[in-house]
Order: structure tokens, then sequence, then C-alpha cells
């Protein structure tokens, strides 16, 4: 029975460890494609560079032809220094990858302050009106993004949100649904005797809010926080169309570098640049793997 | 609360929130609507023309090959990702040593975004494909295993993550006693298992409707449409309205609201299974 048994958990074993195989090889062998000769890959693409494939200027070029790092990072210091303008033209040089972590940092950032300040305020104020806008966040979770891509994108050209610090605003408004729901439904659970507690002495709603509620939020800040880093960072066609060309994500640099070169592809550096995507990726992944995945089975519960 | 007090810090607390969700969501659905009973290149040039663009994608045939290929698709991703996840899920539940090494391995993929995925697939699929001497766009077919094939490496570990997490709710107490009993580990699976993950399956199921129904970036990427538009789904089928032919917005706005219609129904559906359950526990 106990011989059985191990043998049974060996054969478990063999099964799973050919399936993580499975999942990991994508990755390698785009990988190892990055360091191959552009002529190499798609003729044989699960070979290993050898020395007559090899490649070391794949990189060089994936980088310089999808403008994925800046020229230089003092221009966006610059931009940071000056004025608002100046900041919208500091960021069009700082390349895709630091306009990538710059757009999700500030929009993560906006959506957890603005959300949780939302959804604390409905739930305590519970006016009709309060009501009738959580309802419609709610329902705005359910529309696709193709109903109200046309006519968004015409108005925040008209607002002239079309622009790397502008489009912060747009993912304000397009992650409020997720958000504020998230929120919300922690926001019940939290007991109100101390929140009148700190009103008692003295505490404004502002004060009350930051000092005694947004400490206690603070589980369900992490998940939300992942969840809308998780979307932003890989969206694609909001910056595509809200940013256009001018204006390159990581998603849109990859979407252009094959889309703009009509079939003659220099297979070498977008293998490169697929490589560069994905680190980022993996490093947030081996740093924050718990909460991660917490998050996300949070997110499906309550979603 | 003094809720007086509280309501003159309204701006504050709602305001940000309220313009930003006014502006680019309230204000361009209600533009969306209305726009897609107009014929119109830009918002401002907008003739109201009644049903004609539905009538139009109605009868139009990429619209409807778009349409059947999304629910084939969406059928087939469901069954399949649930399916593996699951058994995944029942396997690193058993508490044997590295489960949570390969709860890490199979849910990495999740993290990569679609135009990524499509592009890796792309490489791997056309590489497979190459060997016989054709590539992805050969056959419409090649482009529908391939979405469904890149579908369940993305959807499987996120999926099983869900399962775990309802499998390990269940109380050990209740497969203990099953086992006591002297139930085999099939009817243990079946009778105590099944209906405690119930609930579970529910959200999974709707989740990769969803997903699937939706899918943008992977098609984008991996196919394109290619052969002839064969593989184009619902989304990239109204995208390609929208912006790949002059003077046809008004009908990509209609197949958005027809699609958009679906997706609801869709959440509609699972709000009801979801709150009878409720009601019977």
């Amino acid at each position: 029975m106990r011989r059985q048994k191990s043998l049974v958990t060996v054969l478990i074993y063999i099964l799973l460890a050919a399936l993580a195989l499975v999942f990991i090889a994508p990755i390698i062998i785009v990988a190892f494609n990055s360091f191959k000769n552009k002529l190499y890959i798609m003729s044989a693409p699960f070979e290993f560079p050898n020395s007559m494939t090899f490649e070391g200027g794949n990189y060089l070029r994936g980088i310089v032809n999808s403008g994925f790092f800046g020229k230089s990072i003092t221009s966006l210091l610059t931009g940071f220094s000056d004025a608002w303008s100046t900041a919208v033209n500091g960021l069009s040089s700082i390349g895709a990858f630091g306009r990538s972590l710059f757009i999700t940092v500030f929009s993560v950032l906006l959506i957890l302050l603005c959300a949780s300040m939302c959804a604390w305020y409905i739930n305590r104020s519970n006016s009709r009106f309060c009501r009738l806008f959580y309802y419609i966040l709610v329902f705005s979770m359910v529309v696709p993004f193709q109903m109200v891509m046309y006519t968004m994108t015409s108005t925040v050209a008209k607002l002239s949100l079309n622009n790397p610090v502008g489009i912060i605003f747009v993912y304000l408004g397009f992650g409020a649904g997720l958000s504020v729901f998230m929120y919300s439904g922690f926001v019940k659970s939290v007991p109100i005797e101390i929140e009148e507690a700190a009103m008692i002495d003295g505490c404004n709603p502002l004060q009350t809010f930051f000092r005694v509620v947004f400490p206690v939020l603070k589980p369900i800040t992490v998940t939300v926080a992942i969840l809308e880093t998780m979307w932003i960072w890989n969206d694609y066609l909001l910056p595509y169309l809200v940013l256009g060309s001018k204006f390159k994500t990581i998603p849109v640099a990859v979407q252009l570098a094959m889309q703009g070169a009509y079939g003659s592809v220099d297979w070498g550096s977008f293998m490169a640049m697929l490589v560069l995507a994905i680190i980022p990726i993996i490093i947030f992944y081996l740093f924050g793997q718990k909460y991660i995945i917490e998050g996300v089975i949070a997110g499906a519960v309550k979603g | 609360m003094n809720n007086r007090k509280l309501k003159k810090y309204s701006p504050i607390f709602l305001g940000p929130m309220l313009i930003a969700f006014t502006a680019v969501f309230i204000v361009p659905f209600a533009m969306g609507l209305y726009l897609s009973l107009c014929k119109f290149t830009t918002v401002d040039n907008a003739v109201f023309t009644g049903f004609e663009n539905f009538k139009a994608a109605f009868t139009d045939q990429n619209f409807l090959n778009a349409l059947w290929f999304t629910v084939k698709f969406t059928v087939v991703s469901v069954v399949t990702v649930n399916v593996i996840a699951f058994f995944l899920a029942l396997l690193l539940t058993r508490g044997m040593r590295g489960s949570n090494l390969f709860r890490t391995v199979f849910f990495m993929p999740n993290l990569i975004g679609g135009i990524v995925l499509g592009y890796i697939w792309n490489l791997i699929l056309n590489g497979v494909l190459g060997t016989m001497g054709v590539d992805i766009t050969y056959s419409a077919s090649y482009g529908f295993w391939g979405l469904v094939i890149l579908m369940n490496w993305q959807m499987i570990g996120y999926m099983m993550v869900i399962y775990i997490a309802g499998i390990q709710s269940i109380p050990g107490s209740l497969i203990e006693a099953a086992h006591i009993d002297g139930a085999s580990g099939f009817q243990t699976l079946k009778s105590i298992i099944m209906p405690m993950i119930m609930p579970s399956v529910t959200i999974c199921t709707f989740l990769t409707l969803s997903n699937s129904f939706k899918l943008f970036d992977q098609n984008l990427a991996l196919t394109n449409g290619a052969p002839n538009r064969e593989t184009a789904m619902m989304a990239l089928d109204i995208y390609n309205t929208f912006y790949g032919s002059v003077g046809q917005q008004g009908v990509g706005q209609a197949k958005a609201v027809i699609f958009a219609v679906i997706v609801a129904l869709i959440a509609w559906i699972q709000l009801k299974i979801t709150r009878s359950r409720e009601e019977q526990m």
C-alpha cells in the first residue's frame, strides 16, 4: 500500500515537472533566440545559439530602434523640475520603459488615493446621489472597452489629456469601477466607532480618514494596487489610442515594432524587446509573489 | 457621523473620481449610444440615421463570422482551461513538497501582457508549423487552436490558484470523515470536494467566459485576423471596423453596442446564479 502510494507520488511529480517545463519553455525559447542572428530565428526557432548563429547586438538594436530606454535620464529629471509643459516634453524622451513605469506608478497611486476616499465617503454619507454613483461605477466594470473607445479617444483629445501626464487622469476614470467596488466592500467591515471617537476628539473628516481609516484599509490597498498595476502595465489599446506612436509604452512599442515593419521584421531585435518586456514582470513577481497571488484571488472572488 | 459636516467635504472626497469618471466613461458612453444611431466619421459630424447601422452590422458577414468564431473559441477555452486548472489544483493540494514552487510556475504566464504573450506564441507556433512548411496564417483552424493554446497557457494558472483556495477552504474534518467511512478517492472528490467548490467553479467559469469573449490583444498579436479576417474575434472586428475602413464608424459603434449587450447579459446571468446560490446557503 505504502509502496503504491509513493509510486503515485513519483508519477505526479513527473507529470507536474513535465507541465512546468511546458509552461516555462516558451519564455526560455524566446530568451535564447534573443541571442541569435535574425536569419536563424524563424527558420530554426528551437535550436540553441551556436558560434555560427550567435549575435550579441540584438539588444542594442532592440533598445535603439524601439526607443525602449530614453536618450538620457537627465531629460527626465529636468522635465520634472520645470513646469507642466516641460514635464510633458521631457516624457517624450524618456523611452518606453520609463514612460510605462511613470504612467503605471502615478496612475495606481492616484487611483488608490481617490478610490479609497470616494468609497469611504459613499458608504458613510449613503445619500441617494452616492448610491446612484456607486451603481454606475459597478456597471462600468461590465461594459467592454470597445463600447467607449472611439468616443473616449476624441473626448480625451479635446480635453488635451492625450499625453503621458493626462493619461493618468484617464486611468483614474477607467480604474474607478473596480477600485471603488473593492474598497467599498472593505469599508463596510470597518467599525464606525473608531471614526466617531476621532471625530469627537476634534478631527475633521479629512483627518479622520487619513489618520484612522486609511491605515485600516491597508490589506485592500495592497490588493487594489496589484490588480491595477497588472492592468495598466500590460494595457495596450488604451495607451495606443490615447497617446499614439508619439509616446510609446512597452506594449505599444512591441506592437508597433511588428506592425510598422510590414513583414520585414528584424526578429533578432524583436526577440530582445520581448525579453526586455518580460524581465520587469518577472522581477515584480519574484518580489511580491505571495501578495500578487493573494491579491488576484481576492479580486476574482469579489469581482 | 455628522452628515452635514461630512457633506462639506464632498468635493474633496468625491470630486476627482467623479470628474475623471464622467469625462472618460459616462460622457463617452452616452455619446457612443447615440452615435450608434448615426452616420459619422468624427464625433462632430454625426447625422442621425436610426437603426441603419444595426442593420448593416447584422448583415456584415465579417461580424457574423467573428461572433461565431468568438462563441466557438469561448466554449472550447472555458472547458479546457477549467478542466486542466481544476485537475492541477487537485494535484497541488495533496500536501506534496514543492507544491508552492509548481504553483508559482503555473501562475507566471498570467502576469505577462496580451501583446507580448501573442508574439511569444507566434514564434513558437510558427516554429512548429514551419516544420510542415506552413505558418499560423495558413488556415483559420490553425489560428483557432493557436488562440486556444495561448489562452490555456495564460489562464490555467490563474484559475488554478482560485481552485486551490477553494479546495483549501474545505474543512479537513469533512474529508477525514469521508475517509473513515470508507469513501474512495473518487467518491470523496464527487460527493465532497465537487459540491463544496461550486462557488469557485462559478467564479472561474465566468472569469474565463468574459476574458475569452473580450479577447483582443492576444488576437491582434497572434493572427491579426489572418487569413482573410477569418480568425478575427468580435473585439478585433469592431476595432477594424472603426479604424480599418472609411465611413464605417457608425457601424463600428453599433457593433460595439451589440457586443456590450452580450457581455452585460453574461454578467447578469452570473449575478443571478451567484445570488440564487447565496439564498440556498
